[in-house]
């Protein structure tokens, strides 16, 4: 019998299927090294009309009517950015770009970057058009070496066209970017922080207000925006605000790029329009969670973000849904978990995370953070009360309330919502001293499994601390005083005799 | 963050020293590019030891401790040599669900270092990073330029043998 498959076109493969590549719509198609293939692409044609047919504020209006908001985390409205900005008078305004991606686990920005650089300069050349600005930065972190190469190669490239330079398109508008690169510190992906870190500074936040708009680099009106807001708007002034604000929920408009990691069959980037459910993104596009295990939770906006259990998996995905279920949107990363790892644990994560990366500055962030830590520590290890519970939840809310910046207001998300949507875990942990999904190695124990073990001694040869005994033949079994749960003994069984619990 | 700061004496060359003061020179004087400086003098150094610090202060003209104060802020500086094989696994999230705390456990209990440290004969060193982008292939370790995916500590003995020094 022959067996061969009829070819499938890329598109109606499950995981392209439910796409809509709007943001990402030229990676991977263009060459991004060579500007000619992105003007082929109706590249430039936005600035041109901009430049040559709009005024500033009729730019604005159109951005404003798309119902754009912003994509790096706080989804605030990018035409009211751009109308603060632009009602500034000032003798010099800036442009900035945040590439930072600091979301561990997310890479939106990266492919975008990498993908269709051009995008991102016409972009912001128009946004400077806009509000009034002359200059551009774009701060991208140094972990992104083919990023910063193809930037760079865009960047020069567009000087040579006069894309990017004096007078472009004839006209007496002027405008140059400048790159920046992060140094690896998370809290610069927050707008004030990046600013302080583009002058050259130790990269902490200021007080809100005055905000960036009013007061920003340099001192001068100044806006922020992400590199995957910023692709979206050649679009939405090429095909008009109606054509964008088709497209979502009523509060969401366009799409949304998410980096599909974690326990999923198909991992990578997925762009589809805002209100696609969790159960779309994770079942259809991602094909579902490998080995027959169960899905327990989707982490989305990073260490400022929660998880989503399973019985919110219908939820249409968009900025205040998410909000609404205790997660938000940030910057796109969705992480997927199974049964087999422990929410408690995960908030651990996240928290060793933020106290690394608190840059000090607020005390509620700096010494907050590492004190519920340490209670995450003590939970996990066996040692907590009911009373680090509510120590913890007490302690969680004064870090939000107080912190001055972003990191540390959202840095309890992770554990307030794990402790909300799994509390049972918590308990588990802290009554019966049990981790549910065996991961905190100090509350699990080994065992073997006397009707299946064959008595082959493998498992005590191996054992580096001698805590197993037995007979040829006979069924072994493990001393748990003994035992240092280096989990040896259960990777060289053959029989799966030994498990842990 | 608390950073090591390295005991081995300083062996700058005068080479380097030249490349970083073009460097330097061609900031203009503009002291917003301090952390660009900085990144360029430890691609040529390798790292920012106190002698290194203080070219950059004076070429700059910014106060030592201003230096030192961003040294210590950004993870991307060094104040102490990496080994000549730089390891660094990935401890994002999407590697850090698929396992890979244990996959740096390996490392550092196969090397005998711990994370942030270097070997005694300088070959290896070994650090954590957040998110290299290559979460599709999780868990993710770099060792100098070359990125591995789906680490498992079984592969952790292979990868460490193929850049022991021969
Ligand atoms: C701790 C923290 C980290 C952030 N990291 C990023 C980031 O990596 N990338 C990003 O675009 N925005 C990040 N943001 C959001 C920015 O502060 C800012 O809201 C955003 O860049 C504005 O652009 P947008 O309106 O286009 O989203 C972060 C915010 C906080 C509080
Ligand atoms: S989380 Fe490890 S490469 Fe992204």
């Amino acid at each position: 019998m022959t067996n061969v498959q009829q070819p499938v076109s890329l598109e109606d493969t499950p995981f392209y299927k439910k796409q809509l590549r709007l943001a990402l719509r030229n990676c991977g198609i263009i060459n991004p090294e060579k500007i000619d293939e992105y003007i082929a692409m109706d590249g430039y044609m936005a600035l041109g009309k901009v430049l040559t047919e709009m005024t500033p504020q009729t730019v604005v209006d159109t951005i404003l009517a798309s119902g754009l908001r912003g994509r790096g985390g706080g989804g605030f409205p990018t035409g009211r950015k751009w109308q603060f900005a632009l009602n500034n008078v000032s003798d010099k305004k800036y442009v900035c770009c945040n590439a930072d991606e600091g979301d561990p686990g997310a890479f939106m920005d990266r492919s975008v970057l990498e993908g269709d650089p051009h995008a991102v300069i016409e972009a912001m050349a128009i946004a400077g058009y806009a509000i009034g600005a002359d200059e551009g930065y774009i701060y991208v972190r140094a972990e992104y070496p083919t990023a910063i190469k193809r930037l760079e190669i865009a960047i020069g490239q567009a000087r040579e066209y006069g894309l990017l330079g004096k007078n472009i398109f004839g006209t007496d508008f002027n405008f140059d970017i400048t790159l920046r690169f992060g140094a690896g510190a998370f809290v610069c992906g927050e707008e004030t922080s990046l600013l302080t870190s583009i002058e050259g500074n130790r990269g902490e936040p200021r007080p809100r207000p005055p905000f960036p708009a009013v007061k920003g680099l340099f001192g001068k009106p100044t806006i922020i925006n992400n590199v995957e807001t910023y692709a979206n708007v050649c679009q939405i002034i090429l095909k008009g605000a109606e054509w964008f604000s088709s497209i979502g929920t009523e509060k969401s408009k366009g799409t949304k790029v998410f980096a599909l990691g974690g326990k999923i069959k198909n991992t990578g980037l997925v762009e589809v329009p805002m209100g696609t459910t969790l159960r779309e993104i994770i079942e259809e596009i991602g094909g579902g969670i490998p080995n027959g295990k169960k899905f327990k939770a989707a982490q989305t906006g990073g260490p400022s973000g929660g998880c989503i259990p399973a019985e919110f998996i219908d939820t249409p995905i968009d900025y205040d849904n998410l909000i609404a279920i205790g997660s938000m949107m940030g910057s796109g990363g969705l992480i997927v978990m199974d049964e087999d790892n422990c929410m408690v644990d995960i908030a651990k994560f996240f928290l060793d995370f933020t106290v690394d990366e608190s840059c000090g500055k607020c005390t509620p962030c700096r010494i907050g953070t590492r004190r519920l830590y340490e209670i995450l520590e003590k939970i996990t290890s066996g040692n907590g009360t009911l009373e680090d519970l509510d120590r913890m939840e007490n302690l969680c809310n004064y870090i939000k309330a107080n912190s001055l910046c972003g990191l540390g207001q959202t840095a309890p998300n992770p554990v307030l919502s794990t402790y909300k949507r799994f509390r049972d875990e918590y308990i588990a942990h802290v009554v019966d001293k049990k981790c549910p999904a065996a991961v905190c190695k100090s509350l699990l124990c080994y065992e073997i499994t006397a009707d299946k073990c064959k008595g082959c001694t493998a498992c005590s040869r191996v054992c580096p601390v001698g805590a197993i005994s037995g007979t040829v033949k006979n069924p072994h079994s493990i001393d748990k005083t003994k035992c240092i749960k280096c989990g040896a003994c259960m990777e060289r069984c053959k029989f799966g005799a030994i498990v842990k619990k | 963050m608390k950073k090591p700061i390295s005991k081995i004496p300083f062996n700058g060359t005068p080479e380097q020293e030249a490349k970083l003061k073009a460097a330097i020179e061609r900031s203009n004087g503009n002291k917003s590019e301090l952390i660009y400086i900085m990144q360029q003098a430890q691609d040529i150094y390798g790292y920012l030891p106190y002698e290194v610090q203080v070219m950059i202060a004076e070429g700059m003209d910014v106060p030592l401790e201003k230096v030192y104060g961003v040294a210590t802020f950004y993870s991307q500086f060094a104040l102490s040599p990496k080994g000549k094989n730089a390891i660094s696994v990935c401890l994002g999230t999407a590697c850090y669900v698929k396992g890979s705390k244990a996959v740096m456990d390996k490392f550092s209990s196969e090397l005998g270092i711990e994370p942030g440290q270097c070997t005694a004969d300088g070959e290896f060193s070994l650090e954590s990073c957040r998110c290299v982008g290559a979460c599709g292939l999780a868990p993710v370790c770099v060792v100098n330029d070359d990125v591995y995916g789906k680490v498992t500590p079984e592969k952790v003995v292979e990868i460490i043998a193929k850049y022991k020094s021969k």
